[in-house]
């Protein structure tokens, strides 16, 4: 285990330095590359109680082709479902790069017994999934109990084998970024792949501010021990220009060798299309209609 | 002609960078240069495209007109991104001075008598048409002096605007200001302003005066008039009765010719403590009063409890804003001394994601060094700080245009208090870096200057900040920020960083008589 610093993070030039990065004028090239970059690191999420294995499907045939009339764009990075979902998931993308991502551990809130969560993880991966999205107790971390943070996610890594292990940190409830900051140095010592903002269930979800903490966890983490973690902001990116920004954020915080979809990732469910419709207007010129694209 | 090329014996971190902070082994062997290893993924250039034309030759203005100059002298005005000539300005005169400060004499009665608030709507409307050229005024600002298009579009011109906007309030409510007295205008002001800020710093001077009814001959930089000339084609647009404001351009005897007016009743100066030196000596003995704004030696001072990142970004801002061309810049950075390794680890990596280049890119974040002069100046005390025994840092991309003034950011390790570097403004992008180990030895070298303008504390404890900002001897102390300002918070300087404060109440006390 790496000793790390406490940290203490200053909200206010967090967010400044946060806005900062949405002042970069990304033109002409920049911006069609920015694009597709955006687009392959998508997560498509459906996370409902409501879903279908058509709906499932649906948005599986969406991520590995986002578009059909310009199979040129790359495919999404993966698709995000309940456990239930894994089987039908992972049968619809058999064959492509498209990974299956499942949320587990009693999500969104958490609140199950430890060894219910840990089956739902073993299961999820019994089933095919090949990352899992786990969300952290956040009422014993806030209670100050760090010591059971640590070791729950240690025994969910475990429980994945294989598989990537995404946290949770759900940042909306975590409120200050000294203890997201916390959270993520937890998170990552305790050996997750990627730290992830939100579970998309609670207001605010992911924001710059709160992925700027994040990414400087990460950056720190790497300065330390050589080792890249992910991160993974969900939850209200939108827009080709919002995930525009996060990309700037993520090239000016980490470098270069971060913009991949191995260790950066949106969670999103519309952002596809919005990258979709900005990526044929650089090609034509022109907007076509939200109909153009499909559901999913 | 280009510049020398930068010199490749820079040192990298790696040299002299104690190996990793404590209890991290094997630090050194992750070096950001990892992280940078390639660019997958860069902005396209994102130039402003509004082209603003500027005339060849350019007059002066006095009495409400452009008008030649007395005499035959012209200079040019330099582009220092491609060194071309802009444009001729005309070198004003001893009786172009004369001609200027009658104007503003005969100006005076009439200004001085107007109501506070029919004052006020030419200072509202000055405000409100800056605020509709900003654009014109950005690019203008920019050509003339290097700095980037994102700063002279999101700070020189709207700080401006808001200058105005801000002492328009105060031209009805001076006898609120100063309570009990009865407030009269001092008279005629000679303000002889910097090349850093060239419209920012003529709102800064023109606003309280014209505010409290004083008439007004301003001198510009000799390097960048040209926005103060443009601003002048807004004081006849708002039809300012003439004379209340008149711009001479040219060199140093230009303005000690307006400083030793006899009919000038108050000198303001904003520039270099030498240049201030001379003009109080001008000064004595003549009744005049005098404002200097002079230079400084700002400390930057990280405690280790400090959120690190964003002090480094704050130091950052603080010393890279403008090319380091400010007065307050946080030029030394005294960090306590467990986490100076990482704090140049950070430094490094921060300064690697700067943008240095074309100043009318929109993604630039550091552009051009204003002059020749300036730029020869920062090469000497980069010579002289490495042959000093400091080490030279500069990290980031090092190709730089082969036209006009550039230097690499940069920064000093292995600074002693003793060395030049430590010692002397050098007003450019150059940072001496230093350790200390108590709170109590902070604030004994921070204050080890002859300079007391602006100071920075990083902490996350704020008993330690009012600790420190009740005994560092400078005029503004920002906490766990930098370079803020307000058009209603004073600004000005300890010991030789000036005497008078400009902005907010106390600003207006040096353009007033109070009876």
């Amino acid at each position: 285990m790496v000793a790390m610093r406490q940290r203490t993070v200053d909200r206010v030039a967090v967010d400044q330095r946060a806005l900062s990065f949405t002042r970069r004028s990304i033109k002409r090239e920049a911006k069609q590359t920015g694009l597709k970059l955006a687009l392959s690191m998508v997560d498509l999420t459906t996370l409902e109680g409501k879903d279908s294995p058509e709906k499932v499907r649906a948005l599986c045939r969406k991520a590995i082709c986002p578009a059909e009339n310009y199979p040129e764009f790359p495919s999404v990075a993966a698709v995000c479902v309940y456990p239930s979902m894994v089987p039908v998931a992972v049968e619809a993308l058999a064959g492509h790069p498209v990974r299956v991502a499942s949320v587990a551990t009693a999500f969104p809130s958490g609140q199950a017994p430890l060894a219910i969560r840990l089956a739902e993880v073993e299961q999820a991966v019994a089933d095919g999934a090949a990352e899992i999205d786990m969300v952290i107790s956040r009422g014993r971390f806030l209670a100050g109990d760090e010591k059971n943070l640590m070791s729950e996610i240690q025994e969910v890594k475990q429980a994945c084998g294989p598989a990537h292990l995404k946290v949770i940190l759900e940042t909306g409830e975590l409120e200050t970024y000294d203890r997201v900051r916390c959270a993520s140095d937890l998170a990552i010592e305790a050996g997750a792949d990627f730290i992830k903002t939100s579970t998309g269930k609670v207001v605010p979800a992911a924001t710059m501010g709160v992925t700027l903490v994040m990414l400087e966890a990460v950056r720190d983490y790497f300065l330390v021990t050589g080792k890249k973690i992910g991160v993974k902001p969900a939850g209200g990116i939108r827009t080709a220009k919002q995930a525009l920004h996060y990309l700037v954020m993520v090239k000016e915080t980490l470098g270069d060798s971060w913009l991949n979809p191995e260790l950066f990732r949106f969670g999103a469910s519309s952002l596809a299309n919005d990258l979709l419709m900005q990526l044929v207007k650089q090609m034509k010129g022109k907007y076509m209609a939200g109909y153009d694209f499909s559901e999913a | 002609m280009g510049h020398p090329k930068q010199e490749s014996t820079v040192p990298s971190l790696e040299s002299d960078k104690p190996q990793g902070a404590q209890g991290e082994g094997e630090a050194a062997s992750h070096r950001f240069d990892d992280l940078a290893a390639e660019t997958l993924w860069d902005y396209a250039p994102a130039p402003e495209t509004v082209s603003v034309p500027v005339a060849d030759r350019q007059g002066l203005f006095i009495d409400g007109d452009f008008c030649p100059s007395d005499g035959k002298e012209f200079f040019p005005s330099i582009n220092p991104a491609n060194e071309e000539v802009l444009s001729e300005i005309a070198a004003a005169t001893q009786a172009d001075v004369d001609r200027a400060v009658q104007a503003a004499r005969k100006a005076l009665p009439g200004w001085a008598a107007l109501p506070g608030h029919e004052r006020a709507k030419y200072l509202f409307r000055l405000a409100r048409r800056l605020q509709e050229r900003a654009r014109e005024f950005a690019v203008l600002e920019t050509l003339d002096g290097g700095k980037p298009i994102k700063e002279s579009r999101d700070v020189d011109i709207p700080e401006a605007a808001k200058h105005f906007f801000y002492h328009a309030g105060w031209a009805d409510k001076l006898d609120y200001a100063f309570p009990g007295r009865q407030v009269r205008p001092v008279g005629v002001c000679a303000q002889i302003i910097p090349w850093n800020f060239p419209l920012l710093m003529a709102a800064w001077k023109l606003a309280p005066a014209l505010a409290c009814g004083n008439t007004v001959v301003l001198k510009p930089a000799e390097t960048t008039s040209l926005t103060a000339l443009r601003l002048a084609e807004i004081l006849q647009e708002i039809e300012l009765p003439p004379g209340v404001v008149n711009i001479l351009t040219g060199g140093g005897e230009t303005g000690a010719a307006l400083a030793a007016h006899p009919k000038v009743d108050k000198l303001a100066f904003t520039g270099s403590t030498e240049v201030g030196k001379k003009l109080a000596q001008s000064a004595a003995g003549t009744g005049k009063s005098l404002t200097l704004e002079l230079g400084g030696k700002s400390p930057n001072i990280i405690f280790e409890d400090a959120s690190l990142d964003q002090a480094v970004e704050g130091v950052i801002q603080g010393i890279y804003f403008n090319q380091g061309h400010v007065c307050c810049a946080g030029s030394r950075l005294f960090v306590q001394e467990g986490i100076l390794p990482e704090v140049l680890g950070k430094l490094e990596w921060r300064l690697k994601s700067l943008r240095v280049g074309d100043p009318m890119d929109k993604n630039t974040d550091v552009g051009a060094i204003n002059n020749r002069e300036q730029w020869q100046r920062i090469q000497d005390y980069l010579q002289q700080g490495r042959s000093e025994g400091a080490v030279l840092h500069q990290v980031g991309d090092s190709s730089l245009p082969d036209r006009g003034f550039w230097c690499q950011p940069s920064f000093f390790t292995g600074v002693q208090p003793s060395h030049v570097v430590a010692r002397e403004e050098i007003f450019g992008p150059v940072l001496a870096v230093m350790s200390f180990r108590t709170p109590e030895e902070a604030l004994q070298r921070a204050n080890n200057t002859p300079y007391g303008l602006a100071a920075g504390i990083w902490t996350d404890k704020g008993s330690k900040i009012f600790e420190m900002a009740g005994r560092l001897q400078a005029g503004v102390v920002w906490c766990n920020t930098y370079n803020r300002f307000d058009a209603s918070s004073p600004f000005g300087g300890f010991k030789e960083s000036g005497f008078g404060r400009e902005g907010g109440l106390q600003g207006l006390r040096a353009y007033v008589k109070l009876q």
